[in-house]
């Protein structure tokens, strides 16, 4: 098993780079490229949604990511030190009743982007803990003996 | 890549060009343009995203943001968008039933032209 570790100081712009860090690990562990975009999108929303917590309670703990090669998966989990305040504003397994909610109050909905990786991923699992949330994400991977994908 | 913004108004309706990533980082300049747009009375937006390479849940709040202030002035915020990887988003939150999505300029000019 082949670990990646990041941790990231809770900056919209470092999120960014949390996702491209991730689809490149990603397409190396043999994630489909057709599924790439979906690894760089939910990546990109847990780690958003971390640093959007983290903003608001606690700026200065970083924020963490890993990246994991785990039999036959490429399983990412995003670990924040924040409240989880947004995962009891919506029902996260149903996008489409956020519709309404999102047009009713203000426009930066919380809890959309679990929605989104709900959609996404196949296999999600958020832990909300007393010390912050844990958003764990896994994709079927392929891996080649050289390590990169197959084309 | 980063964010890019252009706009311009023809007839009653303003189009505005977005090209590159629309992400937590960049959204909020994406929100300030549309808030000061709609500010300035420019109530019929359109918003081009066939140059957008990435587009997340902060992004879609912006928009919905948009949407509900031009509604405010029986306005309307519309998008052109062909590309499937961010159709998707769109249809995953179900908002492709909340937003007028176009395959071209073209197409929603004429579509807003015909509503006038």
């Amino acid at each position: 098993m082949a670990t990646v570790e990041l941790t990231f100081s809770a900056l919209p712009a470092h999120v960014r780079t949390a996702r491209l860090v991730a689809t490149a690990i990603a397409r190396r562990t043999g994630v489909a490229e057709a599924l790439l975009d979906e690894v760089r999108l939910a990546v990109g929303e847990a780690c958003s949604r971390a640093v959007e917590a983290h903003r608001l309670h606690c700026p200065g703990e970083p924020i963490r990511i890993e990246l994991k090669d785990d039999s036959g998966r490429f399983e990412v989990t995003v670990t924040d030190a924040a409240p989880s305040d947004d995962l009891k504003a919506v029902d996260s397994s149903d996008g489409y009743r956020l519709v309404d909610a999102m047009l009713g109050i203000v426009p930066e909905m919380p809890g959309l982007g679990i929605a989104v990786i709900a959609g996404l991923a196949d296999d999600v699992e958020v832990s909300p803990g007393p010390t912050g949330v844990k958003i764990r994400m896994s994709w079927p991977a392929t891996p080649t003996p050289n390590g990169l994908a197959a084309v | 890549m980063d964010l890019k913004l252009d706009h311009r108004t023809e007839d009653r309706l303003t189009i505005v060009e977005v090209e590159g990533e629309i992400d937590v980082y960049t959204a909020p300049r994406l929100r300030e343009l549309l808030i000061d747009l709609v500010n300035k009375g420019n109530f019929h937006l359109l918003v081009n995203m066939e140059k957008v390479d990435f587009l997340d849940s902060t992004g879609l709040g912006v928009l919905v943001g948009g949407l509900k202030r031009v509604r405010a002035h029986d306005g309307s915020l519309e998008l052109v968008c062909t590309q499937e990887r961010i159709l998707k988003i769109f249809r995953i939150t179900g908002l492709t039933k909340v937003f007028g999505i176009y395959a071209s300029v073209e197409e929603a000019k004429e579509a807003h032209g015909r509503d006038k």
